[in-house]
C-alpha cells in the first residue's frame, strides 16, 4: 500500500514538474506580513493581478500562461535570499524583490545564475549599466535620477535658481536611505545651495529630534527618502511644526496613500515623486472583471487603482512586454530566464504600446540597452489633495541631470567591476 | 538667553516628553516581571493588538474577514456601524482580559516551575502567534484612530516663550499630543499606585510579587492575579498603543516600540513603576540631548543606540537598575 502510495505521488509529482516548465515562471517576493506590509501588500496585488488577468484574457503571452510563486519575505533580506533559494529552480524568470537590501544579496546570485532582476526605482543605482551589470535592470528610474528630477523641479519653481537655498535631506538610515547622497553633494554643488542630510534610524516611529532640527534650521525644502512608518510619523512631525507641506517633497517611495492619510487634513499639500501616473486606466476594467469578480484577487481588491497597486501593475506589464520580446527574439513561446535576460535588455516601451495595453500614459516612453539598463529616468512630482483623498499630478514627466548622474554610475559601477574581476562590455 | 541654550532647554523638555511615552510602554513590562517573573516579550505585539483591535471595533470592522471570506466566498468587510469610542474602548479591554486569561489558560498554567529562559521563550511565541493573529482578524493596512486626539505644536507656548530668545529663537515646541501623554501617565500611574496600594487585589499582586509561596500558603490564587496583572499589562498596552498609533497611524511596526522599551527596563529596573518612569525620563532626555549636541558631529541617527550605552552604564554600577531590588543570593 505504501509503495502504491508513494508511486503515485511520485508520478503526480513528475507530472507538476512537467507542467511547470511550460509556464512563464513569475516568483513574487512579496510582503503583506510585519512593519512594512501596507506598502508591499498593494505593490504585490497589482503585480500578481496583472499577469492573472493575462492569463484570464489571452491564456498568458505567446499562448503560455503564467504560473506566480508567492514567497513572503517580510522584507527581511535573509528571508528575501531564502525565496530566491527557495523559487529559482521552479524557472524562474525574473526576480523583483522590492527591497534595497534583498537586491545587494541578490546581485551576486542572479549574475551567477543568469536570471535577470529587475529592480525599479530601487536597489543598486549604478546597475543601470549593463555592461557591467548584466543581468540586473532598473529601468524605468533611479533613486539618482529621483534626486536630480526633485532638483530639477526645485529650480523650475525658484526660477532657474536654487543659490542659496537650503534643502534637507531626511533619509531613513539605511543602504537605501543614503543612495542619494552623492548625487544631491554634487547637485548642490552644482546649483549652489546648502545641501543638510537628516538621519533617521530604522524604523522611523520617533522623529522629535530631527524635526525639531528642521524646526531650528529652517530649510527652505526638506527631501526625504523613507519607507514604511518613516513616512507616516514624518508627515505627521512635519505638520505639527508647521514646515509649509508644498515645500516638503518624498521620493517616490514615501508618496503612496497610505503614508499620508493618518496625518488627515494636516498633510494637504504634501508632494512626492512618482515614477508612474495614477488615474483611472482601462486596464483596470479588465483586472476588475476576469480577475476580482472572478475571486483570483491576490488580496481583497481595496488596493485597486492606489499609487503601489498601479506601480506593481506597471513592473508587471514591462516584466509580460519583455516576456513578448524574448519570445520574438528567440521564435520560441516557451522561454529561459537566459532568453528573459534578452527580451529586457531589447525592451522598448512606446506611448502607442502603453494606449495599447489600457495603461496610457502609466510610464513614460523608454527603451532600453546593453550600456542602458535605466531607462529614461523621468517622474513626476505630485501632490496631495487631502479633501479630494487623492493625488494630483503637478507636472508631465521630468528629466533629470545625466550630466551629473551619468559620472556617478560610470564610476560606481566601475568600482563593483574592479572588486568583482568583471570585464565591462556587452556579449 | 541665547538660541542655542533655549534650543537645549527645548530639546530637554521634548525629551522629556518623550521618555514619558517610553515610559508607558516599559510599565507594561514592569507589571508582568513583578508579578511572575516573566520578561513579556510580546508587550509590544499586544500594544500593537489592542491599537488594532479598538480601531477595528470603532470601524465596525468584521473580524477575520478575510478569512470568512475565502473559506464560504462571502464579501464582508464591514458590519455597517461605527462604534462610540468609549464603548470600543470598554469592548477592547474586555478582549484584553480574555487575553488574559487565555495566555494563563493555555500557556503559562502548563509552564509553572519552569526556568526563566522557558517562560521568555513562550512570550516569543505569543508575540508571533499574537501578530499573526491580529494581522489575520484586522488586516494589514495602516488604520487612524480617529479619537480625536489634539496634535500639533501649541502656538500659545511658541508664541508666549518667543521672546525669551532673539530672533532666530521661535519659542518653544510641545506637541500637544506628548501633553496629553504625560498626563495620561501621570494619571495610570497614580490609579496603578492606588490600586496596589488600596485594594484587597492589589495588596495580594505585591504578596505575589513579593514571595509566590507565602502568597499561596495564605490562601491567594496565582492564577487570579496573574489574570490580573496581564489584563492591567493589556490596558496599559492598549493606552501605549492608541498615543503611539495616533502619531503613526496603526500599522504592524507599533511592535517595534518595545524596543524603545528595553533600555528604560535596563536603566529602571524590571520590578519597579517608578523606576519605569524614571527610566523613561533618564533615556528620553539622555538620547534626546546627545543627538542635539553630538548627532551633527557624527552623521546624526544616535538616539537608537546611544540609548542603549546609557542603560549599559547605569546597569555597570548598578546592576539592578535604577530602582529594582537588589539581588542577595544566601549561601
Amino acid at each position: 500500500m505504501k509503495i502504491k502510495t508513494l508511486a503515485a505521488l511520485a508520478l503526480s509529482s513528475a507530472l507538476v514538474a512537467g507542467s511547470a516548465a511550460a509556464d512563464l515562471v513569475i516568483p513574487d517576493l512579496s510582503y503583506r506580513t510585519g512593519p512594512y506590509a501596507a506598502g508591499g501588500t498593494p505593490v504585490s496585488d497589482g503585480y500578481q493581478d496583472y499577469f492573472n488577468m493575462l492569463n484570464a484574457r489571452d491564456g498568458g503571452v505567446g499562448g503560455v500562461p503564467f504560473r506566480i510563486v508567492e514567497c513572503e519575505t517580510g522584507y527581511n533580506t535573509e528571508k528575501g535570499v531564502e525565496c530566491y533559494e527557495a523559487t529559482k529552480g521552479e524557472g524562474a524568470l525574473i526576480y523583483q524583490p522590492l527591497s534595497t537590501g534583498i537586491t545587494y544579496q541578490l546581485i551576486p546570485k542572479v549574475t551567477a545564475d543568469n536570471i535577470p532582476l529587475h529592480t525599479m526605482g530601487y536597489g543598486r543605482t549604478s546597475a543601470a549599466n549593463g555592461e557591467i551589470f548584466r543581468n540586473v535592470f532598473n529601468y524605468p528610474a533611479n533613486y539618482w535620477d529621483a534626486a536630480s528630477v526633485a532638483v530639477n523641479y526645485l529650480l523650475d519653481e525658484n526660477g532657474g535658481s536654487l543659490d542659496g537655498k537650503t534643502i534637507a535631506l531626511v533619509y531613513h538610515n539605511s543602504a537605501y536611505g543614503k543612495e542619494p547622497i552623492r548625487t544631491l553633494e554634487a547637485l548642490s554643488e552644482m546649483h549652489g545651495f546648502d545641501f543638510t542630510q537628516i538621519a533617521v534610524d530604522h524604523p522611523g516611529q520617533e522623529q522629535k529630534s530631527q524635526w525639531l532640527q528642521i524646526r531650528r534650521e529652517r530649510p527652505d525644502y526638506v527631501l526625504m527618502w523613507g519607507w514604511g512608518v518613516m513616512n507616516q510619523v514624518a508627515v505627521q512631525e512635519a505638520a505639527n511644526i508647521g514646515f509649509p507641506m508644498e515645500n516638503f517633497i518624498g521620493n517616490w517611495w514615501s508618496g503612496a496613500e497610505h503614508d499620508v492619510t493618518p496625518a488627515g487634513m494636516a498633510a494637504d499639500g504634501y508632494k512626492s515623486l512618482n515614477m508612474n501616473r495614477v488615474g483611472d486606466l482601462a486596464v483596470f476594467d479588465d483586472i476588475k472583471t476576469l480577475v476580482h469578480d472572478a475571486g483570483n484577487a491576490a488580496g481583497d481588491g481595496s488596493n485597486l487603482g492606489s499609487v503601489l497597486y498601479t506601480r506593481g501593475m506597471y513592473a508587471a506589464m514591462l516584466a509580460a512586454e519583455a516576456v513578448a520580446k524574448a519570445q520574438e527574439i528567440h521564435g520560441v513561446a516557451e522561454i529561459t530566464p537566459a532568453m528573459m535576460r534578452d527580451g529586457m535588455e531589447a525592451l522598448e516601451i512606446t506611448e502607442e504600446r502603453m494606449a495599447e495595453l489600457g495603461m496610457a500614459g502609466v510610464g513614460p516612453a523608454f527603451s532600453v540597452s546593453c550600456a542602458d539598463h535605466g531607462g529614461s529616468g523621468l517622474g513626476i512630482v505630485q501632490q496631495w489633495d487631502a479633501a479630494a483623498g487623492n493625488w494630483v499630478a503637478l507636472t508631465d514627466y521630468i528629466a533629470p541631470d545625466d550630466s551629473v548622474t551619468g559620472p556617478l554610475i560610470a564610476e560606481d559601477s566601475a568600482a563593483f567591476a574592479a572588486e568583482n574581476g568583471i570585464e565591462p562590455g556587452c556579449s | 538667553m541665547s538660541a542655542d541654550f533655549l534650543y537645549g532647554i527645548e530639546v530637554v523638555i521634548n525629551g522629556l516628553m518623550a521618555g514619558v511615552l517610553y515610559a508607558l510602554v516599559a510599565l507594561g513590562f514592569v507589571l508582568i516581571f513583578k508579578a511572575s517573573g516573566i520578561f513579556n516579550y510580546a508587550q509590544g505585539v499586544m500594544a500593537l493588538f489592542a491599537a488594532l483591535t479598538l480601531v477595528g471595533i470603532m470601524e465596525g470592522q468584521v473580524p477575520f474577514s478575510h478569512l470568512i471570506n475565502a473559506i464560504f466566498g462571502t464579501d464582508l468587510h464591514y458590519f455597517g456601524w461605527t462604534v462610540p469610542a468609549l464603548l470600543a474602548i470598554a469592548v477592547t479591554v474586555v478582549i484584553m482580559i480574555f487575553f488574559a486569561w487565555a495566555v494563563q489558560k493555555f500557556v503559562f498554567r502548563h509552564l509553572v516551575g519552569q526556568e526563566p529562559i522557558i517562560l521568555f521563550m513562550a512570550t516569543i511565541g505569543l508575540a508571533f502567534f499574537l501578530e499573526g493573529v491580529g494581522d489575520l482578524m484586522w488586516g494589514s493596512d495602516i488604520r487612524t484612530i480617529g479619537l480625536g486626539l489634539p496634535q500639533g505644536g501649541s502656538l500659545w507656548i511658541e508664541e508666549a516663550t518667543a521672546s525669551l530668545g532673539g530672533d532666530d529663537f521661535y519659542g518653544f515646541f510641545l506637541d500637544k499630543l506628548d501633553i496629553l501623554a504625560t498626563a495620561v501617565a501621570a494619571v495610570l500611574v497614580a490609579a496603578l499606585v492606588a490600586f496596589s496600594q488600596y485594594t484587597k487585589q492589589g495588596r495580594a499582586m505585591r504578596a505575589v510579587a513579593d514571595d509566590h509561596q507565602a502568597a499561596l500558603s495564605v490562601g491567594i490564587s496565582l492564577d487570579f492575579i496573574w489574570i490580573l496583572v496581564w489584563s492591567i499589562a493589556g490596558f496599559v498596552a492598549l493606552v501605549a498603543g492608541v498615543l503611539w498609533g495616533v502619531k503613526s497611524g496603526v500599522q504592524f511596526s507599533l511592535s517595534l516600540i518595545a524596543l524603545k522599551a528595553l533600555p528604560v527596563l535596563m536603566l529602571g529596573g524590571f520590578t519597579s513603576i517608578p523606576g519605569a518612569i524614571v527610566g523613561g525620563l533618564i533615556i528620553g532626555v539622555g538620547e534626546k540631548l546627545f543627538e542635539y549636541l553630538v548627532g551633527p558631529l557624527v552623521g546624526g541617527a544616535t538616539e537608537n543606540w546611544f540609548a542603549y550605552v546609557l542603560a549599559l552604564i547605569f546597569l555597570v554600577f548598578r546592576p539592578q537598575g535604577l530602582f529594582g531590588e537588589k539581588i542577595i543570593e544566601r549561601v
